[in-house]
């Protein structure tokens, strides 16, 4: 295959390669959420979920 | 165990205001559908164009016809108002269907651990196949791996997210008859499944045999599930949803996910068993590994790491470790696993490329996976000295032990040149048993150890003493099957690729086959433990629930009554 730079080429090129960096941003997200020091209370919180129940 | 009373209690001690009582639409349109279905199923068995497909759709109608009496029965047995979902203010738990998937597991369990053992045998001594074709260990084999991952695995997952989401949402679990559809279809299914691959149907897609119809059926059922997951989460009176939760409900949604890529297919009849897949040569290959893979990871991973999450804090009465860290665990599970599938296809016809991306991604689900097991070791801080006395506990711990090893042996086997050694031989059927005996089937013996006295309303277990044989008979079991297959597998693999000098091979296939009978003896010893191990289970939990309560001592490492 030779690498013609159409706009078909970019386009198929472009959907299939910005998965990764999407996904690599919303995994960092993720990070950044988890990580975030006011959500650090609720999540000591829900650590003990299972103990708390009735 | 499976007789009404054990499972049907309902709640008619409270007064009830004198209503009317109507059957609910539910009631109406299930028992409508199932009649109909009888009739459909009826014609189908009298125009049917092989034995199997006869007996199945024969099967299927009396099971429509008794599904339609009983929601009539049960129309009739229960007071005019459904259940309330909260009594006092606290809410109404839906125990049910719960206790019937503990019950029917534990038999499936030993059911699957025993067809295992027979095929195990037969590998050493293949004239217990008795030439008769119901029993050749090609639909054994199929009737093992289906009993105790879908089967045994299945009611496990299904029972304990049943409870879970209902404890950690504090809510009754969605829906009247629907819980009772999804564990009694679900069952129904793997009858199906089950009976086929003995009168030798099957579609041929390793972990995936079950042919049309009943991937069909597979699908209403799954959907069912899932929506009841779904709207107990919704009704839920705890604003955060558990981190168990999201791990059952990537189990639910990926599994329905992959069994619609995997099983289009084509009948050849409507009136026969047989079918053709839709997907063609290297592609069926490779969603049979995306599949096949994700199974394991979405299925034997992600759904028996949402019992870790909710049973070892429990046990254990600690807080999760890092909650941060289940959190990063979850999410780097769901975006590496779905990748993984190639690595079953090295040194195939599948583009290379495609070998090295499954492999990448493979290792890096080292990440998650060491990540989840020292979250559920480091829960027992503080509380290691409980390993001591409480075996139910142990047996948890020794569980997440063993996901740690099975799932560092994963990826290890997943790289291409280490992969040229295992593949094809018993070495990947070690790494897959230290997974499934030790992960899986202690993670589910530990749960239902926990779960049937919660849900018996039971002091403690009948003998934390048979726990312990339990354990320890189990255990020595997996440590003789696991080392057997490795040390068979290298041998096998060293074996297929030595050269003598002169560049001929230097051992025949069958020198190979015959070097193997003390690995599968040993193999087979070891199953047998296994097995005993289940059984002696099967008997402490039978006890648990016939034993009354003022019987039972109550060791001072056990659960509170409820």
């Amino acid at each position: 295959m030779k690498a013609i730079l159409t706009l078909d080429n970019l386009a198929s090129g472009l959907v299939t390669t910005i998965w990764t960096p999407v996904f690599v941003a919303i995994f960092l997200a993720i990070i950044a959420y988890a990580f975030w020091p006011r959500n650090k209370a609720a999540f000591d919180e829900a650590a003990s979920l299972p103990l708390r129940e009735e | 165990m499976v007789s009404g009373g054990v499972f049907f209690q309902r709640e008619s001690a409270m007064p009830q205001p004198s209503i009317s009582k109507t059957m609910t639409t539910g009631e109406s349109g299930l028992a409508l559908v199932f009649a109909v279905a009888a009739f459909l199923c009826l014609i189908a068995s009298a125009k049917a164009l092989d034995a199997p497909f006869a007996f199945h759709t024969g099967l299927s109608a009396a099971a429509s016809l008794a599904a339609v009496f009983f929601i009539i029965n049960r129309y009739y047995d229960r007071p005019a108002r459904l259940p309330p979902a909260e009594i006092n203010g606290r809410p109404n738990y839906n125990m049910g269907p719960i206790k019937f998937t503990a019950a029917i597991a534990m038999f499936w369990g030993i059911a699957g651990f025993l067809v295992g053992l027979i095929i195990a045998s037969q590998l050493a001594w293949p004239a217990l196949n008795f030439d008769l074709p119901w029993i050749q260990f090609g639909r054994l084999r199929p009737l093992h791996t289906s009993a105790v991952i879908f089967a045994f695995g299945g009611n496990v997952l299904i029972g304990t997210s049943f409870y879970v989401v209902q404890k950690s949402c504090r809510a009754r679990l969605a829906g009247d008859l629907a819980p009772w559809f999804v564990v009694l279809g679900y069952n129904y299914f793997i009858l199906i499944a089950g009976t086929g691959y003995l009168l030798g149907v099957t579609q041929s897609k390793e972990y995936a045999e079950p042919e049309w119809y009943a991937d069909l059926w597979l699908t209403i059922v799954w959907v069912t599930y899932l929506l009841v997951f779904l709207g107990t989460i919704i009704k839920r009176k705890e604003p955060h949803i558990f981190v168990a939760n999201w791990f059952y409900l990537a189990f639910i949604v990926t599994i329905a996910v992959l069994h619609l890529g995997n099983n289009p297919a084509l009948p050849v009849s409507f009136f026969g068993s047989k079918s053709y897949i839709a997907w063609g040569g290297i592609q069926d290959a490779m969603f049979q590994w995306w599949y096949g893979h994700n199974a394991v990871g979405f299925f034997l991973t992600a759904g028996f790491l949402a019992i870790m999450y909710y049973f070892i804090p429990k046990r254990a009465e600690r807080p999760i470790y890092s909650y941060r860290l289940s959190i990063i665990h979850f999410w780097a599970l769901i975006f590496l696993y779905i990748w993984a599938g190639p690595h079953h296809l090295h040194y195939t016809a599948l583009p290379d490329w495609t070998q090295t991306l499954g492999m990448t991604f493979s290792i890096m689900l080292w990440m998650p996976s060491w990540g989840g097991m020292i979250n559920g070791l480091m829960t027992l801080s503080g509380a290691w000295d409980k390993l001591r006395t409480d075996p139910v506990l142990r047996m948890l711990v020794v569980s997440v032990a063993f996901y740690g090893m099975s799932t560092f042996e994963g990826p290890m086997m997943s790289i291409k040149v280490v992969n040229s050694l295992s593949h094809y031989t018993d070495w990947t059927i070690g790494h897959v048993h230290s997974g499934a005996l030790g992960w899986v089937g202690f993670v589910s013996f530990g749960a239902l150890y926990c779960l049937v006295p919660w849900i018996w309303n039971r002091k403690g277990l009948y003998s934390l003493k048979l726990v312990n044989w339990h354990f320890w008979i189990a255990t020595l079991g997996i440590v003789l099957y696991i080392s057997a297959m490795w040390v068979s597998g290298i041998l096998q693999g060293l074996m297929w690729r030595a050269y003598t000098s002169l560049g001929f091979l230097e051992y025949s296939f069958i020198e190979s086959v015959e070097a193997m009978h003390p690995f599968y003896v040993i193999r087979a010893a070891g199953g047998a433990l296994f097995l005993i191990g289940a059984l002696i289970m099967a008997y402490n939990l039978w006890m648990t629930v016939r034993v009354g309560e003022q019987e039972v001592q109550m060791p001072v490492a056990l659960q509170p009554a409820e």
